[in-house]
């Protein structure tokens, strides 16, 4: 059995390298948890409240969706729907 | 090993230090000479009641003590900021321990219901609060690694 992709997964090494190598301790200070929190976020072992995704966006200037990404075929929830329902655009 | 994990290692050894040095004094100042005193409830009462100001005093003071002993190793400062993380790893880490503390006091009572003497459940209530007490601290360790 292959590891699988998880739910929610982060750009943020990469946001961070783009901000000029933002460190750890930097974005921490900016968002107001320990670093311990960001490198268990980056790692994928924690994931935030909304309120701190939200303060992380707004610190590397990006919206939501460029920090974390939802993927919606590896839920559980949908894999067990035959149809799930989505509103049509 | 971030300073959380470190933090909880040194209660666990606060815990087993406290737990065990108080046990031993009252063991050798009061029970070795009059073993019959297991069965006062002032005793127990009293035993009780000083364990608890007595461990949170020498718990606070061992914890100064390892941030000192940690600034001048690593010359790092305890991080004082509690974030989100932190509060819901402790939320965790209480709903266990607070479990096994009821199943001691189901124990206990239970000990009590079979007939036994008074001091076995007096023991039960005090094991079942540290191993509460360590459990939690392991389990705050366990989160910290593993994720939550």
């Amino acid at each position: 059995m292959g590891k699988e992709t998880p739910l929610i997964t982060n750009n943020i090494r990469k946001l961070r390298f783009f901000a000029d190598e933002m460190t750890q301790q930097e974005l921490a200070d900016r968002t107001g948890v320990t670093r311990q929190t960001i490198v268990a976020i980056e790692n994928g072992k924690y994931f935030p409240s909304l309120e701190l995704a939200f303060r992380m966006a707004y610190v590397f200037k990006v919206p939501l969706n460029e920090v974390f990404s939802y993927n919606a075929e590896n839920d559980p929830i949908f894999k067990k729907m035959k149809n799930p329902k989505t509103i049509e655009k | 090993m971030g300073h959380q994990e470190k933090q909880s290692i040194v209660s666990i050894i606060g815990s087993v230090l406290i737990i065990g040095f108080y046990t031993l004094y009252v063991y050798k100042n009061y029970v070795a000479g009059d073993p019959e005193i297991l069965n006062d409830f002032q005793f127990w009462g009293k035993s009780f009641l000083y364990l608890i100001p007595i461990g949170i005093v020498v718990q606070i003071v061992i914890h100064i003590l390892f941030a000192i002993g940690n600034r001048i190793v690593t010359q790092e400062d305890m991080p004082d900021l509690t974030d989100e993380r932190d509060k819901l790893i402790e939320l965790k880490s209480i709903r266990i321990s607070h479990w096994i503390f009821v199943f001691g006091f189901m124990l206990s009572m239970g000990s009590l219901a079979l007939g036994m003497k008074p001091y076995v459940m007096f023991l039960t209530l005090l094991s079942s609060g540290f191993l509460a007490s360590l459990v939690s601290e392991v389990a705050k360790i366990v989160y910290y690694r593993r994720g939550v």
